[in-house]
């Protein structure tokens, strides 16, 4: 086969350690076009693979007629759900989806065949061919008719996929203000550039595969992969292919099985990539959710109360909702102190789109709704948005809603005072340029300036990290140590967010070598767990620096019996091990030039459990905290918001590299944005109206602002490098911030996002 | 329920001729990619620039992300200009030079472009970036000292999803400067 062979690493990226700023070690191949992603990889006699997909949101299946199809030259194989050698169904909490449909469709997109052909073309016109006869069904698409028992099941697990209720403290007690309001969050799409993708090599004789793949998660995709083949999981071997971006949309499974079943069926590789139009019907998005709030409060704003109904909408399957549910209802105060809850949290089914992982993971819709009744409190207690902020805020030591004390470090107070110091832009509406292409509008070039308002809006955010629920949550990681070089073995996904460049900064602040070498990611060493939950940097970072610590041991053992000095009195001194005690001074390199040691660690969090019936329970195991300020100018005439700048202060813990931790920032913040004022999968009866980057609007370069941020480092002792996990928190409050900054510009109460022309003209 | 009446066929349901039609694969032609001349043969004539440069030459580099010309990650050069080639049909690209994000420099001696995107951080999953590299050397070939708000004008064709653009502008700006110090300092 004819992967090409990755280029080699850039010479700077072999340098720094821990708190350097060095660059990517994949990022010359990034940037010469040479880094081959998942849809870059090929075989000798290798076929295409499509996939044939529901046109109705619900249906019963008829009959399946792929005679026309076959009839066409180039067609090597067509596979249905009568093809699935093993289970019929995946899912990652509820194994609740078909393989292919069987007897209904239940979302437009849902898969029914998959064929493989030699040219896509052929593919195309094979699965135009295919004659699929359809009983149409009444959709459901109203999530609470889901909830009110008033459409029959659409499946048979049900149409209620999970629910529960926190009760806390004293459900009787009342403030001296009270505020509510109802919020909607639409429903966002992951976008990452890099489509869906994977290549399937199989075994002679069928006894196996080998699948190279974009994901999140090569050990659970195993897992799932083998049980619906048939096939023990060393028999579905797993690498990664280049990843192009993820944000969620990879945790599940997509066209993993199809691509492993038709190359097993044909004997020969087989290469699928989706469409756009493909990729926003064949992976889960973030969940729409519908979420009312009533917070009580004192004459002077602290928090009493806070009573709480959240419904997401999870789409036809499972997915990941009922973990995303619970991470919406357990974050429903906020960043804030509060004893009293009464929250009742629904997650549903319905014939929309399947929802599951995005970027924040329930905590974006929990915070838009807390972050709108924080300002509404703000305004009916008369104080200020920040300083009624800064006298809820938690602190280490507080105690959640689900009675969880907070055991990490929490400056929230931090976050806020130093979000709000930061300079606010010092140019007036429009720029100083006066060119119109800054106003409200851009190119449109419609806005009148005299009729443009500034606004100023803040937010805060607080996020869970790692899995929860008593989720055996770990990662894996082996270290070999010889001639100087330290090689690392993980399965640890990297998706863009740069686990490759700080997993060389560790064993080089361990071990004191210059040359780490990164095996190739795959299933050949135990799971790293998911590329997700802001995790990665915490669990297998935790993998890799235990692994390099306990190789250091052996070699401080190895060099004490050499040199006759005590192992605990050795330590690691740039590229040197020195004696403490003594005067012995010896280089990494020489010290183990005969020598090697191999050791592999796994890695867990402290363990959480389930919450119970009242919603009660250590259900998470750590937390991040962020704050967010954003400027916009809005043309009221034309409902359009240009966002003018953010600032931001995170909570990092550690900044391991911060020229990535300000990317994460720079990027969370982009797509908190597109949630804002740009982002929606728009579906009528259960149809998507936008498929594609042309009606799906992405923040662009002249959408978005200068980000002004500030890290704010305060090592955490329970985080095994005292860093944080910060991909998610930028996501976070950020869409609230630039919300309430709109509310700000035109005095009108916004409850929906994304933010339309409508919604602010109407 | 649904009464028999209502039971439909599938949408895509085709017209029969157009499933009888073979995909001809009996197109030759030749193509001017990054200094030499690549045979284009036996191919379907609906291909785009982007499937043959990538299917047909080899050349991976080159990015299909929206199939519309929308995210600017497939950009190549046509006689100097700066196209989405998922929307060139490739047979019509004949007679033309055609650079690649290959042919910007050779493997392992990166371009300043290329150079400042790696050290300014302006990478994260790299999909969106060989087309990125592409737009930012026409960009400055056009306009050596650009504006910040120039850089995000003349850039907007190109969606990044990971980065929120900052260090790709930084890294922009950083090429223009230090190509205006190499020639010998202006402004």
């Amino acid at each position: 086969m004819t992967i090409t062979a990755p280029a080699p690493p850039d010479i700077d990226a072999r340098r720094g350690r821990l708190g350097d700023s060095i660059t990517r070690p994949d990022g010359i191949a990034k940037v010469q076009g040479s880094f081959s992603f998942a849809g870059d990889l090929n075989a000798e006699n290798c076929l295409w693979g499509a996939t044939l997909r529901s046109p109705h949101p619900y249906a019963r299946i008829v009959s399946i007629d792929l005679s026309p199809a076959y009839a066409i030259s180039g067609v090597e194989a067509i596979v249905t759900a009568a093809d699935v050698p093993g289970k019929l169904t995946y899912g990652l909490i509820s194994q609740d989806q078909p393989v292919f449909a069987s007897e209904y469709v239940r979302y437009v997109g849902e898969p029914v065949a998959a064929v493989a052909a030699d040219h896509p073309e052929t593919c195309r016109r094979a699965l135009a061919a295919i004659i699929v006869q359809y009983e149409v069904l009444e959709p459901l698409t109203d999530p609470e008719r889901a909830l009110d028992g008033s459409h029959p099941p659409i499946h048979p697990d049900g149409n209620l996929i999970r629910h529960q209720r926190i009760v806390s403290g004293d459900t009787t007690a009342t403030g001296d203000v009270v505020v509510e309001a109802t919020y909607e969050i639409g429903m966002q799409d992951q976008a990452f550039l890099g489509l869906e993708a994977a290549l399937a090599m199989p075994d002679p004789g069928g006894a196996g595969v080998d699948l190279y793949v974009a994901t999140q998660w090569l050990h659970e995709d195993q897992k799932q992969i083998a049980a619906c083949l048939g096939l023990a999981p060393e028999q579905v071997r797993l690498s990664l292919g280049g990843v192009g971006g993820a944000f969620g949309a990879r945790e599940d499974i997509s066209l993993q099985v199809h691509t492993c079943l038709l190359a097993l069926r044909t004997s020969r590789p087989v290469r699928i990539q989706y469409s756009r139009e493909e990729s926003f019907l064949g992976h889960v998005h973030r969940h729409p959710a519908r979420i009312w709030m009533r917070h009580h409060a004192t004459h002077d704003g602290r928090i009493v109360k806070i009573e709480a109904r959240m419904v997401f909408d999870g789409g036809a399957y499972a997915s990941t909702s009922s973990a995303v549910l619970i991470n919406g209802i357990t974050h429903t105060q906020g960043p804030y102190k509060c004893a009293n809850a009464v929250v009742d949290g629904y997650a549903v089914r319905t014939n929309n789109l399947p929802c599951g992982a995005m970027r924040g993971f329930g905590v974006v819709q929990a915070c838009f709704a807390h972050e709108g009744q924080m300002d509404r409190l703000a305004a009916a207690c008369g104080i200020d948005p920040v300083e009624i902020r800064l006298r809820n805020a938690m602190e280490t030591g507080d105690k959640l809603i689900t009675g969880q004390v907070i055991e990490n470090v929490a400056p929230v107070e931090r976050c806020i005072r130093e979000t709000a110091a930061l300079p606010l832009p010092d140019e007036p509406i429009g720029g100083h340029d006066g060119d119109p292409m800054r106003l409200p509008g851009g190119a449109g070039r419609t806005a009148d300036r005299g009729h443009i308002r500034r606004g100023i809006g803040f937010a805060v955010g607080i996020k869970n990290l790692m899995y929860s629920e008593g989720f055996d949550d770990y990662s894996t990681a082996r270290c070999r140590l010889a001639d100087g070089v330290a090689t690392l073995k993980f399965a640890t996904a990297e998706v863009g967010q740069g686990f490759v460049t700080i997993a060389g900064q560790i064993a080089r602040s361990v071990l004191g070598v210059d040359d780490v070498l990164l095996d190739p990611i795959d299933t050949g060493v135990g799971s790293a767990g998911s590329t997700s939950a802001s995790r990665q940097t915490w669990m297998s970072g935790g993998a890799v620096n235990a692994a390099c610590t306990k190789v250091r041991g052996l070699l401080f053992d190895h060099v004490a019996a050499v040199h006759g000095v005590r192992a605990s009195d050795l330590a690691i001194d740039g590229a040197d091990i020195v004696d403490t005690a003594g005067t012995l001074r010896l280089g990494v390199a020489e010290a183990t030039r005969d020598v090697s040691f191999d050791e592999t660690v796994v890695f867990r969090h402290a363990p959480t459990e389930d919450l119970d019936e009242n919603g009660q329970g250590n259900c998470h195991t750590a937390f991040a905290f962020v704050a967010h300020r954003a400027v916009v100018d809005v043309d009221p005439e034309l409902g359009l918001v240009k966002v003018v700048q953010i600032a931001t202060a995170q909570d990092v813990g550690r900044a391991l590299n911060p020229l990535s931790v300000i990317g994460q920032i720079e990027g969370g913040i982009a797509q908190g944005l597109g949630l804002a004022v740009m982002e929606e999968i728009v579906m009528t009866e259960g149809r998507v109206r936008n498929p594609s980057f042309t009606d799906y609007l992405l923040p662009t370069f002249l959408d978005m602002p200068d980000v002004i941020a500030a890290l704010i480092e305060e090592p955490d002792p329970i985080a095994p490098l005292g860093a944080k996990g910060v991909g998610e928190p930028p996501t976070i409050s950020s869409t609230p911030a630039i919300v309430a900054a709109i509310r700000d510009a035109i005095g009108k109460a916004i409850d929906r996002v994304p933010v339309r022309p409508t919604d602010i003209i109407g | 329920m649904s009464s028999p009446a209502d039971i439909q066929r599938a949408a895509s349901e085709p017209a029969s001729d157009v499933a009888a039609i073979e995909v001809g694969h009996n197109e030759h032609y030749s193509l001017h990619v990054n200094g030499a001349t690549h045979e284009v043969l036996d191919a379907w004539v609906g291909e785009s620039l982007l499937y043959v440069l990538r299917e047909r030459l080899g050349l991976m580099g080159s990015k299909g992300a929206c199939e519309q010309g929308e995210c600017g990650s497939c950009s190549v050069l046509v006689d100097g200009e700066l196209v989405c080639s998922c929307l060139v049909m490739a047979a019509s690209a004949v007679d033309q030079a055609i650079v690649t994000i290959e042919g910007v420099a050779p493997v392992g001696a990166p371009s300043d472009v290329q150079r400042a995107f790696v050290d300014a951080g302006a990478v994260q999953c790299g999909f969106c970036t060989p087309g990125l590299i592409m737009a930012t050397h026409a960009l400055l070939e056009r306009n050596a000292e650009p504006s910040e708000f120039e850089i995000r004008e003349e850039l907007s064709g190109n969606v990044c999803r990971c980065t929120g653009y900052g260090r790709i502008i930084e890294a922009v700006q950083r090429v223009s400067v230090a190509r205006r110090t190499a020639d010998g300092g202006v402004s």
